[in-house]
């Protein structure tokens, strides 16, 4: 064995404060072996170290909740024995060093931590990121994660329905590649990792175990520096037919009564999914490393242990069962292997070549990793900016810049290039509020939006945090779906910074909040911090996936407009919030301001009240207002139908804000003349302010004495993206 | 109508033609693995779209030669129908079913959008329920979708009818900015000789419910249906 020398405990990202903990525990100096496999099983990234304080103060239970987090993904209960699984997990790291495999595997590994459970995946998700469209490398890395993430999901042959994408320059450096799943399980058949039964085979099914990908769990938690591009032999590479098969057989195998536990080989590949297992089940696990499948000769123990090769998956099977789960995985051409049995010694002994190379105590590692209370100082508070202090610029050319802002632009270019019908349940696809995809036989459908806003989290975290829940509350009001619970994707810097580690508490502080007051609990989530790259830290990136439920799929919700001469009414106050909005960065310049405080007592009435309107069937669209403000809402909702709208602005608010403003809680509501007192008595009933601001019709949009065509307005907001491909501009 | 679906270990559209297919035929269609020599007695043979094996080689190339295929192909010739949608449009192309080649997109990207397409044979037992110059929407999901014949073949083809579909504008117009791939004359699907035989890259199954938006598709089943019972 060699020295474990202190150069080679610094480069496995180990501080000398846990090497002296892995000392005591260990009673003896570990091997480069047993080093490598503290290190990956105490990554910020495995391990969340520096996050699971604060995480554990997020709600988690509701009547619906299943399994909150701790397993592979959520699951929450949709009625008629049926289960909803789903998480969101980033792939940050790998993606910037090798944008196409970098997403396609993030993409395969949430899939996998969706079908470990028992549920087919139905739809996939993506939040992403990425650096200033005038930095020489963002085309580069929007081309090639949006090619991965649908090279890997198109194969696999699950729909990419939705998602977001930003630019900024403070991801210049650190893009997010956040992908998420949505799977469907019988609630009756659903499978946990907990290892059961001494005695019971350890097997390993898939793809067999390469070189690549070791230390992956390492590199993403570490900061980035110049010398990131050489990290690129860590990245692993994607097989999305294998991972499609790999969906097929164990769903086929879950069908069967052979499996005791399972789970994924995901980051730190065999040795967190064999730490995970048996300490979960409070067991020990002899392994003969010899028998793993392997792509290449002469593999070592340390190399076996860390690879993070993909679809990859280890199971405990019931005693005598190897038989009927090898026809399964030979029928579907898979790797099976007996790799070891459970024991009930609490160690993790490992095996190559006949010798017993690594003996380590299970729980240790894996339950009781280090948990840092890190030091953090709350963040200053930005002065709220009155809207008089903001340039106003008239509404119309104000609209144009938005609605061609890189952030604001269509994002057709992106999900074209994604299979977003495939299952053929996709009842409302790409570009709108939700995604909503119909359960497949029934007249269910779930929504499922992602949301957060990181100018607003950058201006005051626990404000941002509270938003990036109430959006994606409303958001899947807006289709009609009753929100049932949320995954939470947290992207931040350095977390031994004390003012990024502020960020992270006071996210999700907010984050808390607001899931308490919407009854919206957390039920799955990942940790990305170390997002900073020489010292520049990412905009804090709370990023919220969540799922809602609609009963009759019939009576879900679009936001275009449906004909003109209809009302159109706007659900909630609007005080003019200018401070961090779109407005004051696109069309004035000026990244400052505290962001529009969210109000969670009435975010909650006024959600019911669209679900109820929709339900009734009184209105015939509905549109959140978010990034941009009414005017953008209503140019959006005009876009998606090529029906105009008219406006009146009132006089108490000045019109930049009223037309920009971002303030919370808002829905743009398309009513007939028949529902209208309905709709505006229910708002009253719901103690909700409503007030009719205009009507539909026409080819234009008018406000304030301007007009502007919807057939202008949709080639700017469609115009950006395709030419900042296609390389005609070099950014805004 | 008896109907079977042939499903590779990468198809990913078997469940939603079977979907389409039940809808029209009031039962369901048989399922036929990949590994499978036999093939049931059936009337028509749909070849799904997906990923067949992985299609990291040329699309389709492997699915051509698998042994399920020499089935598929003999059926053909005994006069079954045989539709292949996207990846078995690909598959029976390669397999020597129909003309041509299916190469990369023009703009190289998988592209996921509806088309607007021009029916221009309607006296098939594929399109009957449509009119030739009907403008029909499908959507389309490929990355490989460039159909491409010598320009000979392509002569006799349209001399023969055996042009099935164009990508066209909303108005029925044939032009190129409607082109979503660079296929030859905007072809998106072709017939054998015999007319007995159709693949198309656009999806039909996919537009076949109205909620799913728009059931344009559900009349090339139901004309199938139709004709084979």
């Amino acid at each position: 064995m060699s020295q474990i020398t202190p150069e080679i405990i610094a480069q496995h990202g180990i501080k000398p404060d846990e090497y002296t903990l892995i000392l005591e525990i260990m009673g003896r100096p570990p091997n480069l072996t047993e080093l490598g496999i503290f290190s990956v099983m105490w990554s910020e990234h495995c391990s969340y170290k520096s996050s699971k304080k604060w995480l554990k103060t997020l709600p988690t239970k509701a009547p619906w909740v299943i399994c909150g987090p701790g397993e592979n993904a959520g699951i929450i209960d949709i009625g008629d024995d049926q289960a909803i699984v789903f998480k969101m997990e980033s792939h940050n790291h790998p993606s910037f060093i090798e944008p196409y495999q970098g997403a396609a595997t993030g993409v395969g590994g949430i899939l996998r931590d969706v079908f470990t459970m028992g549920a087919r995946p139905i739809a996939n998700m993506n939040a992403l990121r990425f650096g200033d469209p005038s930095n020489a490398k963002t085309r580069h890395l929007v081309a090639g994660v949006v090619a991965g993430i649908g090279g890997y999901g198109n194969c696999v042959g699950v729909p990419t329905v939705g998602g977001e994408t930003n630019f900024h320059k403070s991801y210049n450096g650190n893009i997010l590649v956040n992908a998420m799943t949505v799977g469907l399980a019988d609630k009756n058949n659903i499978f946990y990792s907990a290892a059961a039964g001494v005695g019971n085979p350890v097997v390993y099914f898939g793809s067999k175990t390469g070189r690549d990908g070791i230390h992956g769990a390492t590199m993403a938690s570490a900061e980035f520096d110049e010398k990131s591009e050489e990290k690129r032999p860590t990245v692993q590479v994607g097989d999305p037919f294998t991972e499609k098969l790999l969906i097929e057989a164990c769903l086929e195998l879950m069908a069967t009564d052979v499996i005791v536990a399972i789970q994924d080989m995901g980051a730190a590949g065999l040795t967190s999914s064999s730490f995970e297992m048996a300490s979960k089940g409070g067991l020990g696990v002899e392994l003969d490393l010899d028998s793993v499948p392997m792509r290449e000769e002469g593999m070592s123990a340390y190399e076996i242990m860390l690879s993070e090769s993909q679809e990859r998956m280890l199971m405990i099977l019931k005693p005598g069962k190897e038989d009927v789960a090898r026809a399964i995985m030979d029928k579907w051409e898979l790797d099976f292997a007996v790799i070891g049995t459970l024991t009930d010694t609490g160690r993790m002994v490992l095996k190559r070549h006949g010798e017993v190379v690594a003996n380590l105590p299970i729980d240790p590692l894996a339950q009781a990793s280090p948990e840092y209370d890190r030091p953090w100082v709350a963040p200053a508070k930005q002065p709220v900016i009155p809207a008089e202090q903001i340039e106003a610029v008239d509404p119309v050319s104000a609209l144009k810049t938005l609605l061609g802002c890189p952030d604001l632009a269509s994002k057709r270019w992106i999900w074209q290039q994604y299979d977003h019908m495939v299952m053929g349940d996709t009842v409302q696809r790409p570009g709108g509020d939700a995604a909503v995809v119909r359960i497949h036989g029934t007249n269910k459908a779930v929504a499922i939006t992602t949301d957060c806003t990181p100018r607003y989290c950058q201006a005051d975290p626990h404000q941002g945090g509270r938003q990036a829940v109430a959006e994606a509350y409303r958001n899947l009001s807006a289709t009609g779906a009753v929100p049932l619970a949320v995954t939470d994707n947290l992207n931040f810097g350095n977390p031994e910074k004390h003012e990024i580690m502020g960020q992270i508490v006071e996210a999700i502080k907010g984050m808390g909040e607001a899931c308490r007051e919407l009854d919206f609990p957390v039920v799955s989530g990942n940790v990305s911090l170390y997002n900073e790259t020489q010292g520049t830290a990412i905009q804090p990136t709370p990023a919220i996936g969540a799922v809602g439920l609609l009963d009759d799929v019939n009576k879900h919700m679009t936001l275009a407009f449906k004909a003109g001469g209809n009302h159109i009414v706007l659900l909630g106050e609007t005080k003019g919030w200018l401070g961090a909005s779109l407005y004051l960065r696109e069309v004035c310049g000026r990244e400052e301001g505290a962001p529009p405080p969210v109000a969670l007592h009435r975010e909650r009435r006024k959600g019911e009240l669209v679900r109820q309107l929709i339900q009734d069937e009184q209105i015939v669209a509905c549109h959140d207002i978010s990034d941009g403000g009414l005017l953008v809402a209503v140019a959006e909702m005009a876009m998606a139908s090529g029906i105009g709208a008219s406006l009146d602005a009132p006089a108490s608010v000045p019109l930049h804000a009223w037309c920009f403003g971002e303030d919370q809680g808002r829905y743009l509501l398309e009513v007939g003349q028949d529902d209208l007192v309905a709709v505006l008595e229910a708002a009253q009933e719901h103690d909700c302010v409503a007030r009719v601001i205009g009507k539909t019709g026409g080819n234009d949009i008018a406000v304030g004495g301007a007009a502007v065509g919807v057939a202008e307005l949709k080639a700017t907001n469609e115009g950006w993206l395709p030419a900042y491909m296609g390389g005609e501009m070099s950014g805004h | 109508m008896k109907a079977a679906v042939i499903v590779f270990p990468g198809s990913n559209c078997d469940r939603d033609v079977a979907v389409a297919l039940e809808a029209s035929m009031g039962s369901k269609p048989l399922m036929v693995w990949h590994r499978d020599t036999q093939l049931p007695a059936v009337d028509l043979i749909v070849v799904p779209g997906g990923f067949s094996y992985g299609d990291y080689l040329r699309c389709g190339a492997m699915a051509a030669h698998s042994p399920i295929m020499q089935e598929v192909k003999a059926r053909a010739d005994q006069g079954a129908r045989v539709l292949g949608i996207c990846n078995g449009f690909q598959i029976i192309t390669e397999a020597g079913l129909l003309p041509g080649v299916l190469m990369r997109n023009a703009g190289l990207k998988f592209i996921c959008k509806d088309v607007f397409l021009r029916v221009e044979n309607d006296r098939t037992d594929f399109c009957r329920y449509y009119r030739s110059g009907d403008v029909v929407r499908y959507p389309i999901a490929h990355a490989e979708g460039n159909y491409f014949v010598d320009p000979k073949t392509y002569r006799e083809m349209e001399d023969n009818g055996q042009i099935a579909f164009r990508y066209c504008g909303a108005d029925g117009a044939v032009a190129p900015e409607f082109n979503p791939n660079g296929s030859l004359g905007n072809v998106a699907g072709v017939y054998n000789e015999k007319k007995t035989v159709l693949g198309l890259m656009p999806h039909p199954e996919r537009l076949a419910e109205d909620l799913l938006g728009g059931a344009d598709g559900k009349l090339m089943f139901d004309s199938l249906v139709e004709a084979l019972s």
